[in-house]
């Protein structure tokens, strides 16, 4: 579904991906663990196509077919999403006129047919009882004003709206209280499935109690060192990176 | 024959039918007016408040009088400005007013042509007109001044509430020759009165001309005068617009500007804070393209303590446009408690678009709060990646963040229809901007 081959990246001078190999096959869930700075996030935005990265080597294939020259709109058509670290703000523009933007324009790269207000609404209704989202949400600005949690399940509603292929989760995580944490990785289980991959990159263990992966890696200076079962999660908790690297 | 000497010749080949249009004063009126445009003459670029925008290309140009035009069906007005079917509507053709003045209006209430107002109750004109606009220093008004003859009057009495939103017309319908007209609006708003007024600056046809307009609004204590404008004149006419609004304690008054059209535009906003207490906003949103050039001048004086003024001001600019704003806020040393907020912000959507921004804080009280912020950008790398992560193409997410920056204005404007019309207009703008930009590659 998703294979990475011996991926390298760099902004500027700086090589920041020095080789990554992933395969990621259907109804997987694999967590990419790695210190700070280590180039997971660089990682996931090459992959959605983020362009101020340079890629000097590899490719990224999605269903056996290159992606490499493709725009990030081009990308997410093929059924590639990623949940954001940081969430972007876009004041003025209506959550909800957002998220049926997006839907129609990747039903229309895919073939479909465009939703109307109708369907779109009964959708969104739906998905936003599972993620305990206030309907509220809908009216207010893009992740403006939003609470970490809020824009964390904002990316989560996305997901679950936009209905990708594969799904990379950027330190979702990050900023959560142990509640937000177990909604949104609720709502990440709930999207499990045979036909989708999933790719949870992390910091902290934490997050993979809740959302169990199939495999792990561990992700340190631009490479993966070291891949195991979800066991090896919990070493990495106990033991610290510079151990489980050496 | 250019410059003022075209001026002069209108005039002296009008005066026979002016003289007769309304009382004497009016006409000793048009005569000041005429003199001090004479004296001031076109601005240089060495003028302070001009140093931005050539007026040669007005000065070149042999405009005459626009004859007057046929009259407008309520289903084109409404395809050239909104559906305004709520509102009551009065329409100007090239500067005259052709429909009857609307009846059954509240007691208290006098809505209709200037030039029936002179006849009628000159005396309550004289009172009003021309008392904010300095004919001494404004060119323009004092040019506009010279060719009174119509427009409208607007004279609320104390404590009348006029429910129906007044939408102004004004379409210019481009002949032959190259035609200026000098419409006036005058608005005296009473004790407790209020009122919602809608201006529409429009054409029936692409084509050269010149609309210099003056509009006068006065607010009585505890008034209420929200207003806005919207010109979309032609991409080859020329559009000068002067706007003075003197405000009483306690009033609440708001503008707000849009402008779409003309090929050289100048707003000057004026609004004098003459009480304490008073509210007022005064916002603006400039959309150009090609060679377009947009200046707008905005004044506030708070001449007493305990106002409050907001200002916000957005221009998206593209092709080779170019924008100039310069707020000024002037805040005399009695105006305790002032508290005013400037902002101006601006979008440059090529390389070739220019914006000069200029604010201007006088203050000269020491318990206030002034705060003024100008930013000029392009969209922004991370908000596009995101929605282009979503799916969205790249021309429809550009468009969709210039739309939400400008849409912040259009979100104050009250009157659904308008609103909805102005977004719908700035989608398309935007549309043809980019496709514009995608052919040109």
């Amino acid at each position: 579904m998703l294979e990475i081959r011996n991926l390298h990246a760099r902004v500027d001078e700086k090589e920041i991906l020095k080789g990554v190999n992933l395969v990621v096959k259907p109804g997987e869930v694999h967590a990419i663990m790695g210190p700070n700075g280590s180039g997971k996030s660089t990682l996931a935005q090459v992959l959605a196509g983020r362009d101020t990265f340079d890629v000097t080597e590899g490719d990224i294939l999605i269903n056996g077919e290159s992606v490499m020259e493709l725009s990030p709109e081009e990308r997410a058509a093929k059924g590639v999403f990623l949940a954001f670290q940081y969430p972007v703000e876009i004041p003025g523009v209506r959550n909800s006129y957002f998220l049926k933007t997006a839907l129609n324009a990747l039903r229309k790269a895919r073939g479909e047919k465009e939703l109307d207000a109708m369907d779109f609404l009964k959708l969104i209704k739906e998905r936003m009882k599972v993620l305990k989202i206030d309907e509220s949400f809908m009216n207010r600005s893009v992740n403006e004003g939003f609470s970490g949690g809020e824009k964390k399940r904002n990316e989560i509603l996305q997901m679950a709206i936009l209905d990708p292929r594969i799904c990379i989760m950027d330190e979702t995580d990050s900023g959560l209280d142990i509640d937000a944490l177990r909604i949104v990785a609720s709502g990440v289980n709930a999207l499990r499935g045979p036909e989708r991959g999933m790719v949870v990159i992390t910091h902290y263990q934490r997050l993979l109690n809740y959302i169990v992966p199939d495999i792990v890696h561990v992700f340190v200076d631009g490479r993966i060192i070291k891949t195991g079962g979800k066991e090896l999660a919990l070493e990495l908790e106990k033991e610290g990176y510079t151990e489980v690297a050496r | 024959m250019p410059g003022v000497a075209v001026y002069e010749s209108a005039f002296n080949e009008l005066e026979p039918a002016l003289k007769k249009a309304g009382p004497a004063w009016v006409h000793d009126l048009r005569r000041t007016g005429l003199d001090h445009f004479r004296a001031l003459g076109f601005p240089s670029l060495r003028e302070e408040d001009w140093r931005f925008t050539r007026t040669r290309p007005i000065a070149e140009v042999d405009f005459r009088p626009a004859p007057g035009g046929a009259a407008q069906d309520a289903a084109r007005i409404a395809s050239l400005t909104f559906d305004d079917g709520a509102c009551l509507r009065l329409v100007l053709v090239n500067g005259r007013v052709l429909a009857p003045t609307p009846r059954s209006l509240p007691k208290g209430v006098w809505i209709g042509s200037l030039a029936v107002a002179l006849a009628e109750r000159g005396d309550r004109v004289q009172a009003l007109i021309a008392r904010g606009v300095d004919l001494e220093q404004q060119r323009f008004a004092a040019l506009n001044t010279a060719f009174l003859s119509d427009g409208v009057f607007i004279d609320i009495a104390d404590g009348a509430v006029v429910e129906q939103t007044v939408h102004i017309v004004h379409v210019t319908v481009p002949g032959e020759t190259p035609a200026m007209t000098h419409p006036r609006l005058l608005v005296a708003v009473g004790r407790n009165a209020e009122v919602n007024l809608i201006e529409s600056h429009v054409t029936t046809a692409e084509g050269g001309y010149f609309t210099n307009s003056v509009s006068e609004f006065v607010c009585g204590e505890n008034a209420s005068l929200h207003h806005v404008k919207v010109q979309r004149e032609s991409a080859r006419a020329f559009h000068i617009a002067m706007q003075h609004a003197t405000l009483s304690a306690n009033s609440r008054f708001s503008t707000l500007g849009v402008t779409m059209g003309g090929a050289l535009v100048r707003n000057d906003v004026h609004t004098i804070l003459a009480g304490p207490g008073i509210d007022a906003r005064v916002d603006g949103l400039y959309v150009a393209g090609e060679r377009q050039h947009v200046d707008n001048h905005t004044f506030i004086r708070h001449a007493q303590p305990h106002c409050h003024s907001f200002e916000l001001y957005k221009g998206v600019l593209d092709g080779h446009a170019r924008g100039v704003f310069n707020g000024r806020i002037y805040v005399d040393p009695v105006a305790q408690k002032t508290d005013a907020k400037q902002e101006n912000n601006c979008m440059l959507l090529s390389d070739h678009a220019r914006i000069n921004s200029n604010p201007q804080l006088e203050i000269f009280a020491d318990d206030v709060k002034c705060t003024h912020g100008a930013a000029i950008g392009k969209t922004d790398d991370d908000a596009l990646f995101y929605l282009r992560s979503r799916g969205i193409p790249v021309g429809d997410a550009r468009d969709l963040m210039v739309y939400a920056f400008a849409s912040e204005v259009l979100e104050r404007i009250t009157t659904e229809p308008l609103k909805h019309r102005l977004e719908d207009d700035l989608f398309a703008w935007l549309e043809n901007a980019r496709l514009a930009r995608t052919a040109a590659r």
